[in-house]
């Protein structure tokens, strides 16, 4: 397969959306080499907490330690192949216990008992061997709470994955006074019928809003405008849902900053520092953790967006993330997670718990929309009325420097160019 | 790269520097203004993809069923089907009017939540927020409308559990299929409807609380109105 011909500068071709061979190579070269994340360390606090996670093809499990500490293993028993563990998430206790023949684990992966184990005297399937053991994935670690685990023994560390990206994190956990958000256990799963790659591109796509959006961002307009009228000002989270209808003009003025490795931050946030008194006694504690140049700096981050290329999605600001499950070419699982500010005040939570509920609950009022037009698209791109996808908008615009892209047009698809470019190093690679 | 164009606008482009946290601090905020309508503004009606939309006059609305005597079982039983019938009749408006001035429609995630609000909801929505669904389902452009969509909803097991201190308590089970496109889902669950009088003596939801049993399950699609 001759990767190169697929992708050229300023359009690609369509089938890297669309073919299977791809989407395997996909999971080969990049899902189960790179750093993915796995979860937070508050989806288990307690020693054998655990949570079913995919990485790539695998089924793995994210297992808190007796230690502490958080270990990643393949769900399989090394006996026959069974899934250990057939929940999403709970509790196994001191042992990963295998329902088919019994066969026990220590928290770590390391077996713990094989039962009639004399039936194994002789061959080489004895305990000191090494394959006894649930595998564990090759490189486990965390950042601020959040922990990734890499498939492959060798590669950047999950810092240097991160890059710049990791500000996705630190803006979050900076809001925080205390530094530290908490899981909110419960997640929205949403299947994508279209490429894992539609969701990644419209994540910094800021000339769609105003168009896919039109008719909740002027219904929720007419509304707010009216509340407005009525009482002289109207919840911020009208807002969350109007900002979307915001012109053409409006959304270009918006920045992107395009990192190498495919990472992306669209800027500009959306009024979050209105001067209430909630938001006044949060920007408070903040100046008492870290004195007031700190607090300033961190909530005059401009951030709408950050994207770890190429499966997650954070809104820093608004304490959500969206992670991305690849299944096939055409049907992408995503995972919807809400967090908690440790330390702030509660109305700081239910604030933000409003953009969770409109835009990212399954009942979303936006995404609705969206995930019309990925599976519109994803049904394009199987037609053979063309066989380029366009990324020629700013084409020639941007300023880069040291492998960074930065556009002043939020609606340049110097996002998809850089995306791309990253994906052709992951493709291109051994 | 080829075809460098000299860079549109006043703003000049920030100079990247030894690291990028300064460009973070540079404001941008996305709100309303008054300049000329472009983008969604611009979008005229007339190129929606959408059927026309049904009338929602009187004249189209189900007939109320008569209720004979004071029997409240049945009250209440006719205003859940006639619930059903204003959804699946897309009577969006009608359905919204069912609600006191104060009602709450709420689908949480898990039946171990007892507030509407504080918690992650699937729906958590007072009337304007309902009146913003309404606006959306029924805007020429709800681009996800223009497929065929219809819903079908059963409900029943009606059984009040209380009438004390003017409210009525009643809890009921539902199923609902639902047509999109080509394909048939099936959503089922509990009602529990926490009802009150208006001064006309009519019933009014104060309270709609709806526990899907697959709502924690992954959603194939999202949910576009009131289950």
């Amino acid at each position: 397969m001759d990767l190169s011909s697929l992708v050229e500068p300023d359009r690609v071709h369509r089938t890297v959306y669309t073919d299977q061979q791809i989407f395997d190579a996909e999971m080969e070269k990049i899902w189960e080499r790179i750093w993915i994340y796995c979860g937070h360390v508050s989806q288990v606090p307690n020693p054998g907490d655990y949570h079913a996670v995919t990485i790539g093809r695998q089924p793995m499990l994210m297992v808190r330690q007796n230690d502490g500490g958080v270990q990643v293993l393949y769900n399989r028993c090394p006996h026959r192949g069974v899934q250990v563990v057939g929940n999403l998430k709970g509790n196994t206790g001191s042992a990963l216990v295998c329902s088919y023949h019994a066969w026990s684990f220590h928290l770590d992966g390391s077996v713990r008992a094989i039962p009639l184990a004399k039936g194994y005297e002789g061959t080489r399937m004895t305990r000191d061997n090494p394959d006894c053991g649930m595998k564990r994935a090759a490189r486990v670690d965390s950042y601020r709470g959040f922990v990734f685990a890499s498939l492959a023994a060798d590669g950047p560390t999950l810092l240097e994955f991160l890059g710049e990206a990791k500000v996705a994190f630190d803006d979050m956990c900076d809001r925080s006074p205390v530094g530290e958000v908490e899981v909110v256990p419960i997640c929205h799963r949403v299947m994508q019928h279209s490429n894992w790659k539609f969701f990644m591109e419209n994540q910094l796509d800021a000339l769609h809003p105003s168009v896919t959006h039109q008719s909740t961002g002027s219904a929720a307009g007419r509304v707010e405008k009216r509340i407005k009228a009525e009482q002289g000002s109207a919840p911020l989270y009208y807002h969350y849902l109007s900002a979307f209808a915001s012109s053409f003009e409006q959304w270009d003025s918006v920045q992107t900053i395009n990192f190498p490795r495919g990472h992306g931050i669209l800027k500009a946030y959306m009024g979050l520092r209105p001067r209430d008194p909630d938001t006044l006694e949060h920007e408070a504690l903040l100046k008492q953790a870290y004195g007031e140049a700190k607090t300033e700096e961190y909530l005059s981050r401009s951030i709408h967006h950050v994207l770890v290329y190429p499966y997650l999605s954070v809104q820093s600001p608004l304490q959500q993330l969206r992670c991305l499950r690849p299944v096939a070419p055409d049907k992408t699982l995503s995972e919807i997670w809400h967090f908690r500010l440790k330390g702030a005040p509660e109305a700081i939570y239910r604030r933000s718990l409003w953009y969770y509920n409109l835009v990212n609950s399954p009942a979303t009022m936006i995404n609705a929309d969206d995930l019309e037009n990925w599976t519109k698209g994803q049904w394009g791109l199987q037609s053979k009325g063309g066989d380029w996808v366009s990324f020629h908008r700013y084409y020639g615009d941007d300023r880069e420097e040291n492998g960074v892209t930065y556009s002043n047009h939020g609606t340049s698809e110097a996002v998809m160019r850089n995306q791309f470019k990253a994906w052709s190093k992951y493709m291109q690679a051994a | 790269m080829a075809n460098a164009k000299d860079n549109v606008g006043s703003r000049a482009i920030p100079s990247a520097g030894p690291d990028f946290e300064h460009l973070l601090a540079q404001e941008v905020v996305i709100e309303a203004g008054d300049a000329a309508p472009t983008g969604a503004q611009a979008i005229a009606p007339d190129h929606s993809p959408r059927a026309p939309l049904p009338a929602h006059d009187a004249a189209a609305l189900p007939k109320p069923a008569l209720v004979a005597g004071a029997d409240v079982q049945r009250e209440v039983e006719h205003l859940l089907y006639r619930q059903a019938e204003l959804l699946d009749g897309k009577h969006w408006q009608a359905f919204i009017d069912l609600f006191a001035d104060d009602g709450i429609y709420w689908m949480p995630v898990t039946r171990e939540q007892t507030e509407w609000e504080g918690s992650p909801s699937i729906f958590a929505e007072d009337k304007p927020m309902m009146e913003i669904r309404k606006g959306r389902v029924s805007h020429p452009n709800a681009w996800s409308q223009a497929p065929m969509w219809e819903t079908n909803h059963l409900v029943s097991h009606v059984a009040i559990e209380s009438t004390a201190g003017g409210a009525i308590e009643v809890r009921s089970r539902f199923h609902m299929m639902e047509l999109r496109r080509d394909s048939i889902r099936h959503f089922g669950g509990s009602y529990r409807h926490t009802l009150v009088r208006d001064a006309a003596g009519a019933l009014k939801i104060k309270l709609q609380r709806v526990d899907l049993f697959n709502g924690q399950a992954p959603f194939d699609y999202v949910l576009q109105i009131w289950v």
